[in-house]
């Protein structure tokens, strides 16, 4: 089974629950996809077995053979070329790297040149398979990267996919294909209005949900579990606000092997999003 | 005009209880919230809204049935697997990039535009608020920042204020680099967990990338004493000047629950105060007129 772990809201707790998670239910695989923050690793220290720099491709102009007619810029929708008489700019932050430019030149001055944007690594901590990507700093484009972590998705393993916060192009890449998403979500307003966001699209998606609320007992649980019901999303677990979960995280040891107790439980959600799931 | 972007890489460690902290306390400003996937600053400050902008942000393609003769040349050309196999475009995948209508040999795709998403140019008690709304899922959201950036600073323009304040989204991706190019200062907030200072690292270089001086604080600092020691060693290594220390305090939350920023809510808490302190020494070393 393949789960997402998302939350719109950055910093409600993603990354613990999916390491505890991961950890948890043995022989996992865990790919954390949140390429510009990469954290997981963090807390498993995994022994690192290979890496692979990645690239994507951007526009290089034959100069040569450019005439400045303009076809590359008009066709291009991200403005990532601009043509003067006789000059053209590329601007490779705004590419995509859809590879128009190239097919509608009519003069074949443009070619694709490869440019680095990060790294993927994979290790193990334990038994556990961790895959994580290393965005370039300076590199605007997460979404190549992150498609690039999910081909190493284990489909002889339960695979748990740590997503970055937000509710744009990368998150989608993160959660598309998963079997189910758990929402982590902390019980103040900023918690409950991304909370909203993020199902919005996990509905448009059709991807089966559950939420999770992290720090029970700083703001106020009601107003999430009004909203859960109204929208008839499980709540599958309550994690509390605790200064030593809080201090363990700090210092990058996931809380479930240290608190014992926690290991069941995270077994029990996974173990309970798979009844969810008729699995 | 001067700007400043509060930006943290790792998300949740305060970016915008600080800037909602550093509105209140400078009374006259114009104030971006860039984060557009989530934002959250508009219910700190209650922004009343004047103006209200549709955002285009990408286009998406359109098979028609009719026409089309699955020849498969569409799903072939597109990089981003938005061809499904049935011929049918897949909205989570396409990113509007229109090879497939130049490919397709019988004309049967066209692009449509749609609305990703809104910018709303608003009043605050203390100035101006540009903010904005990504649709769920949209893609674009650096062309989005760029967007209320632009909006912000005419505001300002013609306001005669000579401030712009940000508050960046998390990361150090497309909507972050829209959030940090061209500003005067960078305020990265950060924690002292592991993770917060991993993602510090990266966006103090992406500052540095983008020539933006880089200023630094510690969030919640007496979590873990350890951890903030390494920070700020971290940070004189690196020559990054240290602004604040704010401790752990409930009544950030209380604040939060209650609709309003820290400094309205409790301005004698030990936190209100290291915010107010922070912004004066921001502001001395920006040389901005200190207002507080």
């Amino acid at each position: 089974m393949i789960v997402a772990v998302a939350s719109g809201k950055g910093g409600t707790g993603k990354t613990s629950l999916a390491v505890n998670l991961a950890i948890s239910i043995g022989n996992a695989q865990l790919l954390d996809c949140d390429v510009e923050g990469p954290n997981a690793h963090l807390l498993l220290s995994p022994k690192v077995i290979r890496q692979k720099p990645v690239y994507r491709f951007v526009p290089s102009v034959d100069e040569e053979l450019c005439d400045y007619c303009g076809r590359c810029a008009a066709f291009c929708q991200y403005n990532a070329i601009l043509v003067v008489p006789g000059k053209i700019l590329i601007f490779p932050e705004l590419c995509h790297g859809c590879g128009g430019c190239a097919l509608v030149c009519p003069r074949k001055a443009i070619s694709e040149k490869k440019s680095r944007i990060g790294v993927v690594k994979e290790g193990f901590a334990n038994d556990l398979k961790i895959v994580f990507g290393e965005l370039e700093v300076g590199e605007p484009m997460a979404v190549p990267l992150i498609r690039e972590v999910k081909k190493y998705l284990d489909r002889n393993r339960d695979v748990i996919l740590d997503a970055p916060p937000g509710a744009s192009c990368p998150v989608i890449e993160t959660v598309k294909g998963s079997d189910f998403c758990i929402l982590v979500t902390e019980p103040t307003p900023f918690g409950l209005h991304d909370l909203r966001i993020i199902v919005e699209i996990l509905e448009d998606m059709d991807i089966p949900h559950g939420v999770v609320i992290n720090r029970v007992g700083i703001g106020d649980k009601r107003e999430i579990y009004e909203y859960c019901e109204k929208k008839n999303i499980p709540v599958l677990l309550e994690i509390p606000y605790q200064r030593r979960i809080a201090e363990l995280y700090s210092r990058g040891i996931p809380f479930s092997l240290e608190i014992p107790e926690w290991a069941g439980k995270f077994r029990k959600l996974f173990e309970d999003i798979k009844g969810l799931m008729g699995k | 005009m001067r700007q400043i972007t509060v930006l943290s890489g790792k998300g949740g460690t305060g970016k915008t209880t600080i800037t909602a902290a550093f509105t209140v306390l400078a009374k006259n400003i114009v104030v971006a919230d860039c984060d557009v996937d989530a934002p959250n600053l508009h219910m700190l400050l209650h922004p009343e809204i004047l103006e209200k902008k549709e955002f285009r942000g990408s286009r998406m393609a359109a098979i028609d049935e009719t026409k089309c003769i699955k020849c498969g040349i569409c799903r072939e050309r597109c990089r981003f697997g938005a061809i499904t196999q049935d011929f049918t475009v897949d909205p989570f995948s396409c990113e509007g990039c229109g090879v497939c209508a130049i490919v397709c040999p019988v004309n049967a795709v066209t692009l449509t535009e749609r609305i990703s998403g809104y910018v709303y140019i608003s009043r605050i008690r203390y100035g101006f608020m540009v903010h904005a709304l990504l649709k769920p899922g949209e893609s674009n959201s650096g062309k989005l920042v760029t967007m209320v950036r632009q909006d912000a600073r005419l505001l300002a323009e013609r306001g005669g204020i000579g401030l712009i304040l940000i508050d960046g989204p998390p990361g150090i991706g497309c909507p972050a680099i829209a959030s940090v190019t061209g500003v005067d200062a960078g305020l990265v907030v950060t924690e002292p967990t592991l993770s917060g200072i991993h993602d510090l690292e990266r966006a103090i270089q992406l500052l540095r990338h983008f020539n933006v001086r880089p200023f630094v604080c510690v969030n919640m600092y007496d979590i873990n004493a350890d951890n903030t020691d390494r920070i700020l060693k971290f940070c004189e290594k690196n020559d990054v000047e240290v602004v604040g220390k704010i401790p752990f305090n409930p009544v950030v939350t209380k604040a939060m629950v209650n609709g309003k920023a820290v400094i309205e809510y409790s301005p004698d808490a030990d936190v209100a105060k290291e915010i107010a302190d922070m912004w004066r020494r921001l502001c001395s070393e920006l040389s901005l007129e200190v207002t507080c």
